[in-house]
C-alpha cells in the first residue's frame, strides 16, 4: 500500500470534519444574520458564532459542585459522535473513508448517543431547568426517532440497501429514484425531524432564554467556558450534518463521485452552497413561523411519522 | 410519453392524492383543509389526464378535464365560501386527537395495502399497482367523517371517499365511460351544493357548525 492510499482517506475525512465544524458555526451565523435582516435589524456578523466559541475556549473551566463525570463527559461525547459521523458520511464525496460502515441506521444511533449524553448531563446537575429540558428533549426524541427510522426504511426499500454512500450515489445514477413519491415523502419527514432534533423554530426557539418554552437551552444552562464551546460546536455540527445529508439525498449533484483533489474541492464547494441554501430556506421559514405550543409539537411530529409511513407504503406499492 | 416518465408521473400524482388526504387529517384550520382538498382534486385530475394521454383515449382526457374543473376548482370554491362565513373555522376538538388520528391513518394505509392485494394481482399494469393508494384515501375519508365534528370537515370526508373511489376507478379500469363519470361528478356536486345550503342554515340558526351540539330536538 502506497503512502497516497493511506493519506487520501485521512485527508478526505479531515476535510469533511473541518467543513462540518467551521461550516456549521458559519451556517448558524448566516441564518441569524438573515433573520435579523428580514426582521429589520442589522444582526451580528456571520462569523460571530466562531468568535463566541473562540472566546469561550479561552475562559476558565467552571463546573457545578455536585456534578459527576457524566456532566464533564457529555460535551466530549457530543462532539466525538458528530466528528465520527462527519468523517464517514457522504458529504463532499460519495466515497468517504469507511464508507461501507456508514449505514444510515447506525449513523442515526451514533448521533442519538450524543443527544442522550446531553440529556443525562442536564439531569446530573440536579437543577429543575436541566431536568425539565431533558424530559422535554427526550419526549420529542421519542416521537422523532421512530419517524426517522421509518423514513430511512422508506428510502432503503427501492435501493435495497441502507448504506448512505450507496443511497447518495444511486441518486446520481438514477435521478428518477429521487422523484419517486416514496423518497419525496421520506425526505419531507426527514426535514421535519431535522427541525425537531436540532431545536429549530416550530419546535424550539433557538434564540430565547425564556424558561417556560426552552428545551435545548434548558439542558445546557449549567455549562460554561470550554464545555459550553464544545456543546455549541457539537450542536452546530449535528445541524449541518443532518442538513448536509438531507441536501445530498435530495439533490446529490456536484458531490465528488471520483477520487481526486479537484473533484473533492468542487464537492466541498457544492456542499457549502447547497447547505447554505437549505439554511436560508429554514431561516426565511422561521421568520414567518411562531413556536408551537409544547403540547402541539406531537401533532407536528406525528405528521412527520405518517409521512414516513406513507413513504414506506408507496415504496412497497411502487416496487 | 415514454414508459418510465409515465410511471413516475402516475406514481407522483397518485401519491399526492393520498398525501392530501392525510393533510386534511393533520391540519386543524379549515381553510387549509379545503386547500388540501383542492390540491387533491387537481392531483386526481392530473392522474386521469396522464392515463388518458398514455392510452390515447380522448374520452378519458375529457373526463380528466371535467374532474379538474369540478373537484379541483368548483367544489373547493363552494366549501371555501362556507368556511369564510364561519368565524371560528378551526377543528378545535376532534373526537380522536390529531396525533392519534394520524397514527390511525397510517394503520389504515397499511390495511388498504393488504386489502387491495387481490385487486393488484388481477391488474398487472403500472396503474394497477397504485390501486392501494386509492383504497387508503377512501378509508381515511371514512375515518375523517367519523371523528370530525365540524360540518365542513364531514363534507370533506365525504369528498375524500369520493376521490378515493374515483382514483381506484381510473387506475383499475383505465377509463370510466364519460356518462358514468358525468353522473357521479354531478351527483357529488349536487350533494355538496345541498350540504352547503344545509350548513349555512345550521350556521345561521345555531351560530355554529359544530354538529355535536345538534344532539337534542328543539321546538
Amino acid at each position: 500500500m502506497t503512502g497516497g492510499q493511506v493519506l487520501a482517506p485521512i485527508l478526505v475525512a479531515g476535510a469533511q470534519i473541518v467543513i462540518v465544524g467551521v461550516g456549521g458555526l458559519l451556517l448558524l451565523g448566516l441564518m441569524r444574520k438573515l433573520r435579523s435582516r428580514l426582521e429589520g435589524r442589522v444582526g451580528p456578523p456571520i462569523h460571530q458564532p466562531l468568535l463566541n466559541v473562540r472566546k469561550l475556549f479561552r475562559k476558565q473551566r467552571v463546573r457545578p459542585e455536585e456534578s459527576s463525570w457524566v456532566f464533564s463527559a457529555a460535551p466530549v461525547v457530543l462532539v466525538a459522535t458528530a466528528v465520527v459521523v462527519a468523517a464517514i458520511s457522504p458529504l463532499a464525496t460519495t466515497r468517504p473513508p469507511l464508507g461501507r460502515s456508514a449505514d444510515f441506521f447506525a449513523i442515526v444511533f451514533v448521533l442519538l448517543l450524543g443527544s442522550a449524553a446531553l440529556a443525562l448531563a442536564a439531569l446530573d446537575t440536579g437543577t429543575p431547568f436541566g431536568g425539565m429540558g431533558s424530559s422535554r428533549a427526550m419526549t420529542i426524541g421519542a416521537i422523532a426517532e421512530p419517524a426517522l427510522l421509518v423514513a430511512i426504511l422508506a428510502m432503503s426499500i427501492p435501493a435495497h440497501t441502507s448504506n448512505l454512500p450507496v443511497l447518495v450515489r444511486l441518486g446520481l445514477t438514477h435521478p428518477q429514484m429521487i422523484a419517486s413519491p416514496g423518497r419525496i415523502l421520506a425526505l419531507g419527514s426527514f426535514a421535519i425531524i431535522i427541525l425537531a432534533e436540532s431545536g429549530r423554530l416550530p419546535v424550539d426557539n433557538p434564540s430565547t432564554h425564556l424558561e417556560l418554552t426552552m428545551i435545548h437551552e434548558a439542558m445546557v444552562l449549567e455549562y460554561a467556558g470550554p464545555d459550553l464551546a464544545l456543546v455549541a460546536t457539537g450542536e452546530a455540527m449535528r445541524f449541518s450534518l443532518l442538513l448536509g445529508l438531507l441536501v445530498n439525498l435530495l439533490a446529490p449533484w456536484g458531490i465528488a463521485d471520483r477520487p481526486g483533489a479537484v473533484a473533492l474541492v468542487i464537492g466541498i464547494a457544492m456542499l457549502a452552497v447547497k447547505v447554505a441554501l437549505a439554511g436560508v430556506c429554514i431561516a426565511i421559514f422561521e421568520v414567518f413561523t411562531a413556536k408551537l405550543r409544547l403540547f402541539r409539537v406531537p401533532e407536528l411530529l406525528a405528521g412527520g411519522f405518517v409521512l414516513a409511513v406513507l413513504g414506506t407504503v408507496t415504496a412497497l406499492v411502487v416496487r | 410519453m415514454n414508459g418510465s416518465a409515465y410511471a413516475s408521473l402516475l406514481e407522483l400524482t397518485s401519491g399526492l392524492v393520498l398525501v392530501c388526504a392525510v393533510v386534511t387529517m393533520w391540519r386543524r384550520s379549515l381553510p387549509a383543509v379545503v386547500k388540501a382538498l383542492s390540491l387533491q382534486g387537481v392531483a386526481l385530475g392530473a392522474a386521469a389526464l396522464i392515463l388518458g394521454v398514455h392510452q390515447h383515449d380522448v374520452v378519458l382526457i375529457a373526463v380528466a378535464c371535467l374532474v379538474l374543473a369540478a373537484k379541483g376548482l368548483l367544489i373547493p370554491t363552494l366549501l371555501g365560501r362556507i368556511v369564510a362565513g364561519d368565524p371560528s373555522s378551526r377543528e378545535a376538538t376532534p373526537v380522536v386527537n390529531v396525533p392519534a388520528s394520524l397514527v390511525i391513518s397510517a394503520a389504515l394505509t397499511f390495511l388498504a395495502y393488504g386489502a387491495a392485494e387481490p385487486v393488484v394481482r388481477l391488474i398487472p399494469t403500472t396503474a394497477g399497482r397504485l390501486v392501494p393508494l386509492g383504497f387508503a384515501t377512501l378509508l381515511i375519508g371514512f375515518f375523517s367523517m367519523v371523528v370530525r365534528r365540524k360540518a365542513v370537515s364531514q363534507i370533506v370526508g365525504l369528498l375524500l371517499v369520493d376521490n378515493g373511489i374515483a382514483l381506484v376507478a381510473f387506475l383499475a379500469t383505465a377509463g370510466v365511460p364519460l356518462l358514468i363519470e358525468l353522473g357521479a361528478s354531478l351527483d357529488v356536486l349536487l350533494a355538496v351544493g345541498v350540504l352547503r345550503v344545509l350548513a349555512s342554515r345550521i350556521g345561521s340558526k345555531f351560530g355554529a357548525f359544530d354538529l355535536d351540539q345538534l344532539r337534542e330536538l328543539h321546538d
